[in-house]
């Protein structure tokens, strides 16, 4: 394929992509009033727009958002440090692997959400039991990537260093770490929408801020245009989130061949 | 006269059965040496243990009897001498050209200026020197050897250890590159052992072809190669006496037969990962 046609097709997908939005849009605005579907229902987009205003100068929409920020923010860094160090820590010691595996396994079985009342139990209504669901559901998707990329290091590659005697710590940070990258920004870009997921789900159990407190607040008023505004702003931060790793993600890996638009995606 | 470089005593290795039973013996009492600044080459069919041979005497594992000596030193674990290179290019997709060369000198901790020096001397040589910042993916399979080959030399070893380095390319750049080693290995006066499946690599590169058996690995005959121009393998291709040598090798390694046998046998089964 020439590079022509492949520039052709991407102007020709993003077209489409923004007329689908249009359509979107539009059958927003109107379908509902159409279809006979009453507004608290599906509010119409000029009503969500609105009252994203509202929210905005009222309900203190800028605060709520950036608490949620700061706690996706810290659950996924921490979590994903975590991930990784727990990773690299297993995965050079198949023994502790071994022995840690099946209590590894009923963890990541067990609904990391679930968690979120229990942790509200012990640390109240602050940020820190929202956090926490964050970093728990980051965890492990960074560290199963990290693991398994320590664990697939071609051996004829630690062999070649060996031969050169390279010390243990050599063959980490020149062989190990450098090849677990890119299965690493795999795990962090599912972490970061996950991430979301943890704190909304643990500031709808409890507290009076964020925006999953403004998602509940919203039902309990049957104000389904800011259930809609909590969820469009949500999606913008996980979006914002998943888009700033690929950022990190494209500096890192920038020896690695370019991939397509979908690859990136 | 000559000082040997690189010596087998009677090395036999064990591995454990796969089934976890008894022992399998992959070579058993090999002994041979190889002289400063020759090529010998070791043919045998798959699974004989040429590779395990290799990494015993890489000092990456231990013979369960017998040894390996370089420079008439026990070889008892890596060490500066030798250095490897395998069919496959082992270069690190996150490092340049350049740096993939210095991997060797930078963890022997060589000064910075040091290894710069010696990777743009190698890549001229090789004739690379334009792709020094380029990555490893944009080379062709035949520049990614070289550089492998770059890289083994950049740590100036008395011995190369070298197993099946141009299987995985084409013909052509095969040849290219057989002639890029012999012409290197003569500059320099470089000591290898060369492990390969293709005859004529074995009969064009090499001083001495050493033919093992199946296993357990042994070495059954050896044969001196006694064409000249061992720097130029393209000319001993067209010397009338290759192919006699090629046809002497393929009755040692009763081809035929192996070659019935390697349609069922799975690859490289005795020879542990490395």
């Amino acid at each position: 394929m020439t590079n022509g046609t492949q520039t052709a097709r991407v102007r020709r997908g993003a077209v489409a992509s923004v007329a689908l939005l249009v359509v979107f849009l539009a059958a927003w605005q109107w379908g509902p009033g159409l279809l006979g579907i009453p507004s608290f229902i599906v509010p119409p987009l000029s009503s969500v727009a609105a009252e994203f205003v509202r929210a905005w100068q009222v309900y203190h929409l800028p605060l709520h958002t950036g608490v949620t920020v700061a706690e996706v923010l810290a659950g996924f860094i921490l979590g994903s440090l975590l991930g990784a160090l727990v990773g690299y820590l297993l995965g050079m010691s198949p023994t502790a692997e071994l022995a840690l595996s099946p209590y590894i396994l009923a963890l990541q079985i067990a609904p990391k959400v679930a968690f979120a009342p229990l942790f509200i139990l012990w640390m109240g209504f602050t940020v820190y039991p929202k956090i926490l669901v964050a970093i728990l559901i980051v965890f492990f998707p960074v560290m199963v990537n990290v693991l398994t990329a320590v664990r697939n290091v071609d051996p004829d590659l630690i062999n070649l260093a060996r031969a050169f005697k390279a010390s243990r710590a050599q063959i980490f940070w020149r062989i190990e770490f450098p090849s677990s990258m890119p299965p690493m920004f795999a795990g962090l870009r599912i972490g970061s929408t996950l991430a979301v997921v943890g704190v909304v789900v643990g500031e709808l159990v409890g507290g009076n801020l964020g925006l999953g407190y403004l998602l509940t607040f919203g039902e309990g008023q049957a104000n389904t245009p800011m259930v809609f505004v909590s969820i469009v702003m949500l999606t913008l931060v996980g979006g914002i989130a998943y888009v700033a790793v690929i950022v990190v993600e494209r500096r890192v890996l920038h020896y690695l061949p370019a991939r397509g638009v979908a690859g990136s995606l | 006269m000559a000082v040997v470089r690189l010596e087998y005593r009677n090395v036999t290795m064990r591995f454990a059965d796969a089934k976890g039973g008894g022992a399998l013996t992959a070579v058993r009492g090999v002994s041979f040496s190889v002289r400063d600044a020759e090529v010998v080459s070791l043919i045998g069919p798959t699974g004989c243990g040429k590779s395990t041979l290799l990494n015993i005497g890489s000092g990456l594992v231990a013979p369960s009897e017998g040894a390996a000596f370089v420079d008439g030193q026990r070889v008892a674990g890596p060490n500066a001498q030798v250095a490897f290179m395998l069919q496959k290019d082992l270069l690190l997709p996150w490092r340049t050209v350049a740096e993939n060369v210095m991997f060797g000198v930078e963890i022997q901790g060589l000064p910075p200026k040091e290894r710069k020096r010696r990777a743009a001397t190698l890549l001229a040589n090789f004739k690379l020197a334009e792709f020094s910042a380029h990555y490893p993916h944009q080379l062709s399979g035949g520049m990614r050897q070289r550089v492998a080959l770059a890289r083994t030399l950049a740590v100036d070893p008395h011995v190369l250890l070298l197993d099946e380095p141009f299987s995985a390319v084409d013909a052509q750049t095969r040849m290219i590159l057989q002639h890029d080693l012999a012409q290197t290995l003569k500059q320099a006066n470089k000591t290898a052992l060369l492990i390969t499946h293709d005859l004529a690599e074995a009969v064009t590169l090499s001083n001495r072809v050493l033919v093992m058996s199946r296993r357990p690995g042994t070495i059954i005959d050896e044969i001196a190669i006694e064409l000249p121009q061992r720097d130029n393998p393209m000319a001993r291709r067209r010397d009338a006496r290759f192919g006699d040598y090629v046809a002497q090798l393929m009755d040692r390694l009763d081809i035929a037969h192996v070659a019935l046998e390697a349609d069922v046998a799975p690859e490289r089964e005795a020879e542990p990962a490395r």
